[in-house]
């Protein structure tokens, strides 16, 4: 098994004729079960036509009705790309990734505040994260395919290239994964760091997770505290930014609201008082989960 | 992006939150003049800077006479004003503000930030303005009133109400509060804002509820909605390195240290500045190339990382995924030969391309220094900082360099020519 994807999703490429989108998309279907996986695209002035022989639809829905589609990832430009994540949300798929960098934040207020009063089932990974992958089975997104081994460990972060790094360290020991997911670096996104902890706590294919995260925020405390009380697996983690100066992108009343949380010296602080195993040498966090593996 | 207090009252006024009446001025002559037209008794001469706590670095006065204006507009503009966010060397005054002054009964504080954990625009306010809000904040938390705001009702009339009086704005002037909250709002919120602070917001005499002070950031990733608040940007008042390194779309940060870093990701980047203080070097930037660089892009980011003087090393840490190697060892291979590169270069790159990448660096010819991993990376351009240092003696070059490098640097010798033939 592995956590949000698998080689029975079926997926809808948003943005599918953008250069981002065919780049990615290629990439995406030469990996694994992408053939079989990626079945449509939407652009609602290229109904008809087709990429590559990837059918186009002119709407998320009717690519969902001709398909049976269930996921759908967004390569959308950022001015546009809140409204193709509710059009994939009110098509009612399962999960819905957004790659796209650059939505204004109050896009994203606005459509994650739809999807929690309507009480939407679809799940949200992003924006500005690079995907989710199984691997061996299928990759979603922008990340370099071939740097991943299936196995048993599960990877959440925050970070698109730190998240290759941490996979990477884990192939080149031998560990393989069941699933990497990155959530993103924006404010405003969807799953967070606990949501994908319960998901690899609750899939009996992962026996431990990396968890990576960066300053600002406190969503890796949440999680941490989750840990604590909940998870059943081993966990290590690693918080980047221990060297980066205060101030220097939150605004000055953001460090209010989260009362003097967002420190990556204060994140690592709770992991490990949540008996998270933490390092601070990224270049060991493959060894450092090797060294939790029973 | 940030912008000057006098630009964030004039949004203030035309969503309709009160504030004193004011004319930025660039001089002391028009400072007088603004006094003037404005009238009455007493004025206040502010400096214009983005940085905060402008009042206790002495750039506001109060001046009670013509004479007063002229005096405190002449010595405020030009100084350079050092406050606690400004740094050692602090901020030169281009600008001024004057206004009228007010008749203040009780300062409080009023902001609003994007809260993470809500997803929803986060109004806080106290009882205790005019004060470091941080200090506030870490002292008595309890003295900080917060609403989250549903994005679909905005600010209700309760809300605004509730919280005002919360924070002791007296009976008569709470439906003055109430407007200018939830007018703050709208302006926040139209605006695309991502920090809307009032320090201090007042009451006077009177009972009037003002905005003594503006202070308003914005999120860049919708200014391309707001081209009026794009024109409000005063570059003077940024690092010219950031802005450079905007031109090309690069996230540029100065740092002390003097490893200069270029790496994709902002993570992997602050992943990459820790792993060189964990092996005892200090990185001089923080340097995200993003996703899709092109070699244009990353000889920018080279040349900006070279013209801080602090920098005797640079480590490129490239994880490839958007990015491929090939491109990211071109630009790098390109900006060396332009910049006639004489600080040691470690260069590590993993992903897509990753062995193409690896051959244009090989085949270039310069002496770059490759690393397999993170900490190797960060090893090797800490011993090459050491190394420049300790070789400072001429002796020591001449023995240590010349048999190895001797038949390598043949072909080095002219970078530039030999690129340029090259085209040719």
């Amino acid at each position: 098994m592995s956590i949000l994807i698998n080689k029975d999703s079926r997926v809808i490429t948003q943005g599918i004729t953008g250069k981002t989108g065919q780049f990615h998309t290629r990439t995406s279907r030469d990996y694994a079960n992408g053939r079989a996986c990626y079945v449509a695209g939407v652009n609602p002035n290229k109904a008809g036509e087709n990429f590559e022989g990837i059918p186009i639809y002119g709407s998320v829905a009717d690519a969902k009705r001709q398909t049976g589609a269930n996921v759908s990832v967004i390569y959308v430009p950022p001015p546009y790309a809140a409204a193709a994540i509710w059009e994939a949300v009110e098509a009612d798929l399962d999960l819905v990734i957004c790659i796209t960098e650059g939505i204004p934040v109050r896009d994203m207020i606005e459509v994650r505040d739809r999807m929690r009063k309507q009480s939407r089932r679809t799940l949200l990974v992003g924006p500005n994260c690079p995907g989710v992958i199984t691997p061996g089975e299928l990759k979603i997104g922008i990340m370099p395919g071939h740097i991943h081994k299936k196995g048993r460990v599960g990877v959440v972060s925050r970070s698109g290239t730190l998240t290759y790094e941490a996979v990477g360290q884990l192939s080149e020991l031998g560990i393989g994964q069941s699933s990497a997911v990155g959530i993103g670096g924006d404010p405003v996104n969807g799953l967070k760091h606990v949501e994908v902890m319960k998901l690899f706590n609750d899939d009996p294919e992962t026996d431990a997770v990396v968890m990576i995260g960066e300053i600002g925020g406190s969503d890796e405390e949440a999680a941490a505290q989750w840990v604590k009380q909940n998870m059943k697996k081993p966990v290590v983690g690693f918080i980047a930014g221990v060297t980066a100066p205060p101030g220097k992108r939150m605004g000055h009343a953001g460090a209010i609201i989260s009362g003097g949380k967002g420190t990556a010296q204060e994140k690592l602080a709770v992991m490990e008082a949540c008996g998270i195993k933490v390092t601070r040498n990224p270049a060991e966090m493959g060894k450092l989960l090797k060294s939790v593996l029973r | 992006m940030k912008i000057h207090e006098y630009q964030g009252k004039e949004l203030f006024r035309k969503y309709g939150v009160a504030t004193p009446r004011g004319v930025p001025c660039f001089s002391a002559d028009e400072a007088v003049a603004a006094a003037r037209t404005l009238g009455g008794k007493v004025w206040v001469v502010k400096a214009q800077i983005h940085a905060g706590g402008r009042g206790k670095g002495g750039g506001v006065k109060v001046a009670k006479s013509l004479d007063e204006v002229r005096k405190f507009a002449s010595s405020i503009l030009g100084m350079q004003l050092k406050t606690h966010q400004t740094g050692p060397e602090g901020q030169k005054v281009r600008r001024l503000l004057v206004e009228e002054g007010a008749d203040v009964r009780k300062e409080l504080y009023v902001g609003m930030v994007v809260d993470r954990g809500t997803q929803r625009v986060c109004l806080m306010a106290s009882s205790e303005g005019g004060m470091d809000i941080e200090e506030v904040a870490a002292k008595t938390p309890k003295k900080i009133r917060k609403v989250f705001i549903d994005p679909a009702t905005g600010l209700t009339d309760g809300e605004a109400e509730a919280i005002s009086r919360q924070i002791g704005v007296p009976e008569p002037s709470v439906g003055q509060a109430r407007e200018l909250l939830q007018a703050l709002y709208k302006c926040f919120w139209e605006t695309d804002a991502s920090l809307a602070e009032i320090n201090p917001l007042i009451y006077t005499g009177e009972g009037r509820v003002i905005a003594l002070d503006s202070k308003m950031n914005f999120d860049d990733n919708a200014l391309f909605r707001h081209p009026d608040i794009v024109a409000m940007r005063d570059l003077d008042e940024e690092d010219p390195l950031e802005i450079e390194a905007s031109k090309y779309d690069l996230s540029y940060i100065s740092l002390d240290g003097e490893i200069g870093c270029m790496v994709n990701g902002a993570g992997l980047a602050m992943a990459t500045m820790d792993t060189i203080k964990l092996f005892g070097g200090a990185p001089a930037n923080f340097l995200d190339v993003g996703g899709g660089a092109t070699a244009e892009k990353v000889t920018a980011a080279f040349k900006i990382m070279l013209s801080n003087p602090k920098v005797k090393a640079i480590l490129v840490n490239i994880f490839g995924g958007i990015m491929k190697c090939d491109t990211i060892a071109e630009g790098v291979v390109a900006a060396a030969r332009e910049v006639h590169l004489s600080v040691p270069l470690v260069v590590r790159m993993k992903g897509t391309n990753e062995e193409l990448g690896r051959k244009i660096l090989k085949d270039s010819g310069l002496p770059i220094i490759s690393a397999n991993n993170m900490a190797d990376a960060a090893k090797k351009v800490v011993a090459a900082v050491k190394k420049t240092k300790t070789k400072k003696k001429p002796k020591k070059k001449s023995v240590k360099k010349p048999v190895k490098k001797a038949v390598k640097k043949k072909s080095v010798k002219n970078p530039a020519k030999k690129a340029k033939g090259k085209k040719k």
